[in-house]
């Protein structure tokens, strides 16, 4: 089953002797080392989200997922997802538009800060929203004296999930709009356009997919959140429950079947997501930066 | 701020015809401010208000040290084996051609598309005492499940992505005809991987590296429902800051989070610099 590159990629690796290639043996002792590690690390936890969630057959599935407060922990996580998800767009085409389109100083410090979140603790994400709006906080009194509430609602949930989601739309434009350069604009504008028809008739559409495949992946990741979202959210059930939050506490209840139902809508979003993400790698290969290893 | 060069011949921006810049980068920059660096400089200012003789008193308490020690000696862990496995699995991808590559490739990416609290639960449920990986190592004596050992392996399943992401795509720029010389000049297969194709792998699989115990070492969600969450034994530390915030000690939850902070800083500036140095040495 494993024979050596020969045909699928004739022009790179033509010579499959055995010079350049492993021996047989060490072939299928390195691809069933492989293959054990991928399935317990990760085919099996995947299975078994599944198989616990409809352990008990279909009913008691649908019936914790028809509770009141899944169906509210559902809601909650669309809600957080469609304001932080176009948020973050916003700011990546934004981002990606100043840093790519122009040359100016103190730019790689710039991205390193765009990237900063990647190397925040999720918690940390959640506590720093925590210290800033808390009632021990400089802001807390103020807020309280004006009835905004952020904390242990949705404004903070949110707050937490912009900031944990921050970098995705971003990181994946900037290479991208790097390596197509400012050509195309410049000849539009040259052309008559407009910086706006420039954007939308020009750039936009040579940015589509990666812009689709960024969104796609910060959608993941906000919804899914779980460490920053559960420090800000007070845990109020049916109120300020997203997905994740209830998914702990249904197990924390030993409430198995009831936790990997809810579980296995987010392991089903995942699965989407990865399948969406390699059709636009297989299909739009050649519009994507991520799929060239910046 | 453009248009206010220091000196003679220093400018901010380079010319360009393309408009924008000011909106763009000005949105940027308030967005990044206000979102990331004032309530990172919250934290920062808080924890640095505490003084440092509270700010050390915390900071040397058994039950923080023993949970910084935990986080950092099981993430190195488990981005070693990450390393080993992830790098094997990298080298399969590219090389081998087998039926269903194309799905292992995109499985590949399931830690990161699949919610931490979901790949708590279900490794939880895999390594229980009578999980179906639990119940196989039991009569071993190995206990998985609530013990540290627990958290390697919710912390492999967390970073194996990023070893294989960060090691694949220069796997796939290596030059055959290096293998080739390597070969004519009687080196066997063995010696050509260590002596050769290793060391050009090093800068990325240390990436890797990098990466994978950096996510680790942060890491709540999929960490807590495995590890039993026993102070001194299995407690990692953001959970040590979840509890100190519940407690309403905000003094210790901030300071072990500007602790952890500095190290993570400390991590980026090591990749950053591994990734420069290496693309200097191998273009």
């Amino acid at each position: 089953m494993a024979e050596p590159v020969t045909s699928s990629n004739p022009g790179r690796y033509a010579i499959g002797s055995a010079a350049t290639a492993e021996r047989p043996i060490t072939r299928i002792i390195l691809m069933s080392v492989a293959f054990a590690f991928l399935a317990i690390f990760l085919v099996m936890p995947l299975v078994i989200v599944f198989t616990e969630a409809f352990s008990r057959g279909l009913a008691p599935f649908w019936e914790n997922l028809a509770d009141p407060d899944t169906l509210s922990a559902i809601r909650l996580t669309l809600i957080v997802a469609a304001i932080s998800v176009p948020l973050n767009l916003v700011f990546g085409v934004a981002a990606a538009w100043a840093i790519a389109k122009f040359e100016f100083k103190g730019k790689a410090f710039l991205i390193t800060l765009i990237d900063l979140p990647f190397s925040v603790s999720p918690v940390i994400s959640g506590l720093v929203y925590v210290l800033l709006f808390g009632s021990t906080s400089l802001l807390g009194p103020w807020l309280k004296m004006h009835g905004i509430v952020i904390l242990f609602a949705v404004p903070g949930i949110v707050l937490a999930t912009v900031f944990v989601t921050f970098p995705f739309v971003a990181r994946e434009l900037i290479p991208l709009m790097q390596e197509q350069g400012t050509g195309d604009e410049e000849a539009a504008l040259s052309l008559g356009a407009n910086g706006w028809q420039t954007f939308w008739f020009v750039t936009l559409p040579n940015i589509k997919w990666g812009l689709l495949y960024g969104v796609l992946l910060c959608n993941a990741r906000a919804m899914g959140e779980f460490g920053a979202v559960s420090v800000v959210s007070g845990h109020i059930r049916g109120v300020t429950n997203t997905m994740p939050l209830h998914v702990e506490i249904l197990y924390n209840e030993y409430n198995a079947v009831g936790a990997f139902a809810v579980a296995s809508l987010l392991a089903g979003l995942a699965l989407v997501t990865l399948v969406l993400k390699t059709l636009l790698e297989m299909r739009y290969g050649e519009e994507l930066a991520a799929t060239r290893g910046h | 701020m453009s248009t206010t060069p220091a000196q003679a011949g220093w400018r901010f921006k380079a010319p360009s015809v393309i408009p924008g810049f000011g909106l763009t980068l000005g949105f940027s920059l308030a967005y990044l401010t206000l979102i990331i660096l004032i309530p990172l400089a919250g934290l920062l200012l808080r924890s640095a208000s505490l003084g440092w003789a509270d700010f050390w008193a915390i900071a040397t308490d058994e039950r923080t040290v023993k949970a910084l020690e935990i986080s950092f000696g099981t993430a190195i862990v488990a981005a070693l084996v990450n390393v080993v496995f992830g790098t094997i699995v990298a080298w399969i991808l590219v090389r081998y051609r087998f039926p269903g590559r194309r799905i292992v490739d995109a499985m590949v990416d399931l830690p990161f598309a699949l919610p931490t609290a979901v790949a708590g639960i279900a490794l939880t449920t895999l390594y229980a005492p009578n999980g179906w990986i639990g119940h196989l190592l039991m009569p071993l004596g190995i206990k998985v499940a609530y013990t540290p050992l627990g958290i390697v392996i919710a912390l492999i399943f967390i970073g194996l992505p990023f070893v294989v992401r960060t090691v694949q795509p220069i796997i796939e720029e290596i030059d055959k005809e290096v293998e080739e010389a390597a070969a004519t000049l009687g080196a066997n297969r063995w010696q050509t991987i260590s002596r050769v194709l290793l060391p050009g792998l090093a800068p990325a699989i240390v990436t890797g590296f990098a990466l994978a115990f950096a996510r680790g070492v942060g890491e709540y969600g999929s960490v807590i429902f495995i590890a039993g969450n026993l102070p001194y034994v299995s407690e990692i530390a953001p959970l040590l800051i979840v509890i100190r915030l519940e407690e309403y000690d905000y003094a210790a939850a901030t300071a072990i989070a500007s602790i952890m902070l500095g190290l993570s800083f400390a991590m980026l500036l090591v990749i950053n610099l591994i990734q420069s140095w290496s693309r200097k040495r191998y273009g």
